[in-house]
């Protein structure tokens, strides 16, 4: 079990992470979501014991383990960039974690050969990571982060610099490479539909703050602020200012809808996701909006439209083909039963509805 | 037009090589001829100049000398550069930008400049006219050459490379031998060329900082003077021979130096 109890990592006059509170439970998988610059990557440094952090402590298994170097932690990393040691083989470099713990060659031989097995590089053993494709590089990057039986794997957005189908097949390894291991993975990535087809436990992280953690499916369909609901939204989600009067939840003078009786009055930040956003009604309580066509991005089964409606810019996302043109005046459907509610300090209310 | 295309690459060439076949066509000749008429090509071959070269010590210990001192200044010059490197690649740390540049100023200054205070500093702790002398005399010159040179080279290897083998047990001195100084051998061997060929061609403090017992090839050069005038055929047999250190390292090394230009720090 890791624990990170009230890290803050300062670099100069800039603050890097804000108090992280974060429990890693042994086998678990835990994805931290966030932006480039979120704080992500500093994260996983001080996890490993890359970084030491300015204040607060990391604990693992019981022990504190804030200022042991990262030699003495049984940690392993992969990072964005496909990194490996240029002068060595796929073998060596595969090797290399376990020849620092002096085993027998013969179980160095055993080992390196099951997880360039596991890691469908067998052939490629002899070659030096100059040789290989992108995707053979970090699948030796990863081979290496595994052949030792390191107590916390981080990888830190393995995938991002892959093209398209190479992420796709490691995407669909990966759950499946770790769900055998003990350990705790940690898992940066920017996508929140990375996050989702993983599941586990996701952190999602705001400009060094760690704005929400759970399980993922959770995180998603509850999140606890509307910071948290940004990250987790791609495309962001649309945020609207209303004003809950009676029982009624008023947009403007022209939209409102029926509020839900436990909202207390006043004004709140109201989120609706681009997939509840849609060009047709498909729900009795969506609401019609009227907007604007900024630009309509069709691709062969979705459709962005993005649309200006009372001086807010709203993103719907739908399946199917939805011929729109830009500077068009339109009619869109937001399912506002499907909307989150957020207090002005952004806290998310507690609904029976909402979500998703 | 483009039968003529390779008319100029040829005058190029010839330009190029002209100074070169005359000095290696003279070191052929006898003194007497270079001087009496104009020829082409040898027309006595002889091989006396090269003869002289090699069985007499006061010549050929002059080569012994010369490469004896560029080896340790070569040597000693990458082995203080590269954690020198290491650090301004790696580390920000107070005014590291400005002791950066400073380094390269030293290289601003003529040679001459430095030359009175190693010759007085040097005989007074009694190290003059030995191979240390000017190998460290030259370091002056080298060191931040080669810290310029290799920083270029660090900070193109990520430093994920550096955290990747902590992380997989490394501790900095095994990373650094066995990882991070194989990775920029293209680096090393390019700052390696360049001390060489700076410590080699150099001959002012060579001279200065030496008088018998470490004297320089081109020191001796100088003193070709005898009775019967100048041996214009023996000068030119140790130009030739001067040139071909220079020619050796650069065979080696040419497939760096182009990656070095590529990496813009050559």
């Amino acid at each position: 079990m890791l624990e990170l109890k009230q890290v803050v990592k300062k670099v100069g006059a800039e603050t890097h992470i804000y108090s992280a509170n974060l429990t890693l439970e042994p086998g678990s998988f835990n994805i931290l979501l966030g932006t480039t610059l979120a704080g992500k990557t500093t994260l996983m440094q001080l996890m490993a014991g890359l970084e030491k952090p300015t204040s607060g402590e990391i604990w693992f298994n019981g022990e504190n383990v804030t200022g042991m170097a990262v030699q003495k932690r049984n940690v392993s990393m992969v990072y964005q960039q496909f990194i490996n040691y240029p002068n060595m083989t796929v073998f060596e470099n595969i090797a290399s974690p376990l020849r620092v713990s002096r085993i027998s060659e013969d179980l160095v031989k055993k080992r390196v050969g099951d997880m360039a097995e596991l890691m469908k590089i067998s052939a490629m053993l002899d070659r030096h990571p100059s040789e290989l494709s992108g995707g053979q590089q970090q699948r030796t990057a990863m081979a290496r982060a595994m052949v030792k039986d390191s107590d916390l794997i981080l990888l830190d957005e393995p995938l991002a610099n892959l093209d398209f189908k190479l992420r796709e097949e490691l995407r669909d390894e990966l759950p499946r490479i770790f769900n055998e291991r003990n350990c705790i993975v940690g898992y940066a990535t920017t996508e929140p539909t990375e996050a989702l087809l993983f599941g586990g436990r996701t952190a999602a992280l705001h400009e060094g703050h760690v704005v929400d953690f759970g399980p993922t499916g959770e995180i998603y369909r509850h999140p606890s602020s509307l910071l948290s609901a940004q990250v987790f939204s791609e495309p962001p989600i649309n945020t609207a200012q209303v004003t809950k009067s009676g029982d009624r939840i008023i947009l403007n003078e022209k939209v409102s809808w029926k509020a839900d009786k436990a909202l207390p009055d006043g004004k709140y930040t109201i989120g609706i996701r681009a997939h509840h956003v849609l060009p047709k009604k498909e729900n009795k309580d969506a609401v019609a909006i009227d907007g604007t066509v900024q630009v309509a991005e069709l691709s062969g089964s979705e459709s962005m439209i993005h649309f200006d409606a009372y001086g807010e810019s709203w993103v719907s996302l739908s399946h199917g083909v939805h011929p729109f043109e830009s500077g068009q005046e339109a009619t869109l459907y937001a399912d506002v039963s499907r909307s989150f509610y957020f207090d002005q300090s952004g806290k998310m209310m507690n609904l029976k509805a909402g979500g998703a | 037009m483009k039968r003529a295309s390779w008319l100029i690459p040829t005058i190029y060439i010839i330009f190029l090589m002209l100074p070169i076949y005359w000095l290696v066509s003279m070191s052929f000749k006898t003194t007497n001829e270079i001087l009496g008429s104009f020829t082409l090509w040898p027309q006595n071959f002889t091989l006396d100049n090269y003869r002289v070269i090699f069985t007499d010590p006061s010549w050929y210990m002059g080569y012994v000398n010369s490469i004896i001192y560029v080896c340790i200044n070569t040597v000693l010059s990458v082995s203080v550069a590269l954690p020198a490197a290491y650090a301004f690649s790696r580390y920000r740390f107070l005014g590291d930008k400005h002791l950066f540049f400073w380094l390269l100023t030293n290289r601003m200054a003529p040679a001459a400049v430095f030359a009175l205070p190693f010759f007085q500093l040097y005989s007074a702790i009694g190290i003059f006219d030995t191979h240390l002398a000017v190998a460290l005399a030259h370091t002056l010159f080298n060191i931040p050459l080669a810290v310029w040179i290799l920083e270029g080279f660090m900070s193109g290897v990520p430093k994920q490379l550096d955290e990747t083998a902590y992380v997989d047990g490394y501790s900095f001195p095994a990373f650094f031998i066995k990882i991070f100084i194989p990775t920029i051998a293209a680096g090393i061997g390019v700052a390696a060329f360049f001390c060489f060929m700076f410590s080699w061609v150099e001959l002012l403090l060579a001279k200065t900082l030496t008088a018998v017992a470490a004297k320089p090839i081109a020191a001796t050069m100088t003193k070709t003077a005898s009775s019967s005038g100048y041996e214009l055929g023996l000068l030119a047999a140790a130009g030739t021979l001067t040139i071909i250190p220079g020619a050796i390292v650069i065979y080696f090394v040419r497939n760096y130096i182009a990656k070095g230009f590529a990496l813009g720090r050559v």
